[in-house]
């Protein structure tokens, strides 16, 4: 049943994982990029972008995430769409990946924000203060700076979220994508073998989160090139 | 057009040398704590300007308003004759107006902190090319030549791809020098470089400064070391409750002090 090729189901189970490592990447990617620029906002932005900042974070953080997903997948795309409507353009069909990693994204930004703003307060002020006082312009100090120092507190917590968004892209299956829940689900309701499938589903998400700790723990190596390994005790 | 060109190069100096650093009426309060009282200082080029005083005299914040890591409350200051064009913040305090011109500025003001502040996810040469090649635009195989130079110069050529969690006090403080040398600065600032460093780590570092100012380095100094500030500056202000109390030559502040509140910091710091 699990074979590769029809009659088995094992192609349909990796088609699935495929498209949920998409999800996840994308999601991820784009939580780090709002969570980047969120955390910026709270931290040195004015105060108006300081409270939206807060409000967004706050409301996205508040709401089930399986509400969220239903919220913005369908009211989104429909707002969008009538937003293209008076402005005299075709509506589009958003595809349900895009819509996902969206979805998804957004989710993860709020998180993402409040990671991120932790580990740039983590960062000895010297540091930020000697790259100010050789003039160092914002954007350069965010990118050679701030970023690089603020990566080894913020590595455990990225590392969270990313294996959040790896299972949360499962929630898209109540939206109908066929990401490695979906596809487990209609592998079963075929087959009637459920526990075989999600068996298999759960031995895959499984994999792919000890094969992400191996990335992370390289990562997170290679983020803390600068400081000496903390003594282990007992030895 | 004459105004212009008068606010960015020295005026003419007749053989006296040159004002680097010119300070004039300096005001700072944080809230209700008024910090600097309208304190005026000067710096040739060439000039060791060694500022001394007890703690909470304002002396650090006085050093760094002059490149506004401290925003001042009121005053004036000019860098090599160019004025720092000050815009109120809306709190009580001035900020740079232009931000091109603050960041101008502070790229050839070479600091050194009291707490080493290198970059800890840099090596030391990494450390010490970065502001030369990712502020001042140089080629980075160039600049490299020159901190491999400057670090041989402080005594860490060997440590070049050491990270700074790695080294002792003394050594990070002789890469902040050498990071603070790399951009070639008009004047060099350092705000109490060996007061977090070790006894036994102070000499070294004190001759790395010591040799640079015996070379005839423009410096403005905040230091508690006072047999220091005797030997290598050519100018001692001495900072009380955010006033300048007493300034001039080191003999005259060290040797025959005026002011009764100089005689007893002097006394009571050995």
């Amino acid at each position: 049943m699990l074979a590769i090729s029809p009659p088995g189901w094992g192609a349909n189970l990796l088609r699935g994982l495929a498209n949920s490592i998409q999800i996840a990447v994308g999601a991820f990617g784009l939580g780090l990029a709002i969570g980047i620029a969120g955390a910026w906002g709270k931290l040195y932005g004015s105060p108006i972008v300081r409270d939206l900042m807060e409000v967004y974070t706050t409301v996205v953080r508040a709401v089930p995430e399986l509400v969220l997903i239903l919220l913005l997948y369908y009211a989104g795309t429909d707002l969008i769409n009538r937003a293209l409507d008076g402005l005299g353009y075709a509506p589009v069909d958003i595809s349900g990946l895009v819509a996902g990693i969206g979805v998804l994204g957004i989710v993860q930004g709020a998180y993402a924000t409040e990671v991120i703003r932790g580990a740039i307060l983590a960062i000895p002020q010297g540091q930020i203060e000697a790259a100010r006082a050789y003039g160092m312009p914002p954007g350069k100090m965010l990118r050679r700076i701030t970023l690089p120092a603020m990566l080894p507190f913020a590595i455990p917590g990225l590392a969270n979220l990313w294996l959040i968004a790896t299972k949360d892209t499962a929630l898209l299956a109540v939206v109908g994508f066929n990401e490695l829940t979906q596809e487990t689900r209609q592998a079963g309701a075929t087959t009637k073998a459920y526990f075989t499938f999600f068996v298999a589903a759960g031995v895959l998400y499984l994999l792919l989160t000890l094969f992400s700790n191996v990335i992370i723990g390289r990562i997170e190596r290679w983020a803390r090139r600068g400081m000496p390994p903390i003594a282990e005790t007992g030895r | 057009m004459a105004a212009v060109d008068a606010a960015h190069h020295p005026a003419p100096t007749d053989g006296v040398a040159a004002e680097a650093i010119h300070v004039e009426n300096l005001h700072k309060k944080f809230g209700q704590l008024h910090v600097l009282k309208g304190v005026s200082l000067s710096a040739r080029d060439g000039e060791v300007v060694a500022i001394i005083g007890g703690s909470g005299s304002g002396k650090s914040t006085l050093l760094r308003c002059i490149n506004c890591l401290e925003n001042p409350t009121s005053g004036i200051i000019r860098v090599n004759g160019e004025q720092i064009r000050l815009k109120p913040n809306g709190f009580g305090d001035s900020i740079p107006a232009d931000r091109r011109q603050i960041e101008r500025i502070r790229s050839r003001l070479g600091m050194v902190f009291q707490s080493f502040n290198l970059w800890s996810h840099m090596t030391l040469l990494e450390n010490v090319i970065e502001v030369p090649v990712h502020v001042l635009g140089i080629k980075r195989a160039a600049a490299i030549v020159e901190a491999e130079k400057l670090l041989a110069r402080v005594g860490l050529a060997e440590k070049r791809d050491v990270y700074p969690a790695y080294l002792s006090g003394g050594q990070q403080q002789r890469a902040a020098i050498a990071r603070a040398l790399a951009v070639q600065p008009r004047v060099m600032l350092f705000d109490e470089p060996t007061s977090a460093l070790d006894p036994e780590l102070v000499g070294e570092v004190l001759k790395v400064i010591g040799d640079l100012a015996r070379e005839g380095r423009t410096m403005v100094l905040v230091t508690h070391e006072m047999k220091f500030a005797r030997e290598v500056a050519t100018h001692v202000i001495y900072l009380w409750n955010g006033v300048v109390e007493e300034e001039g030559p080191p003999e005259q502040i060290f040797g025959a002090p005026k002011s009764e509140r100089l005689k007893q910091f002097i006394r009571s710091i050995g």
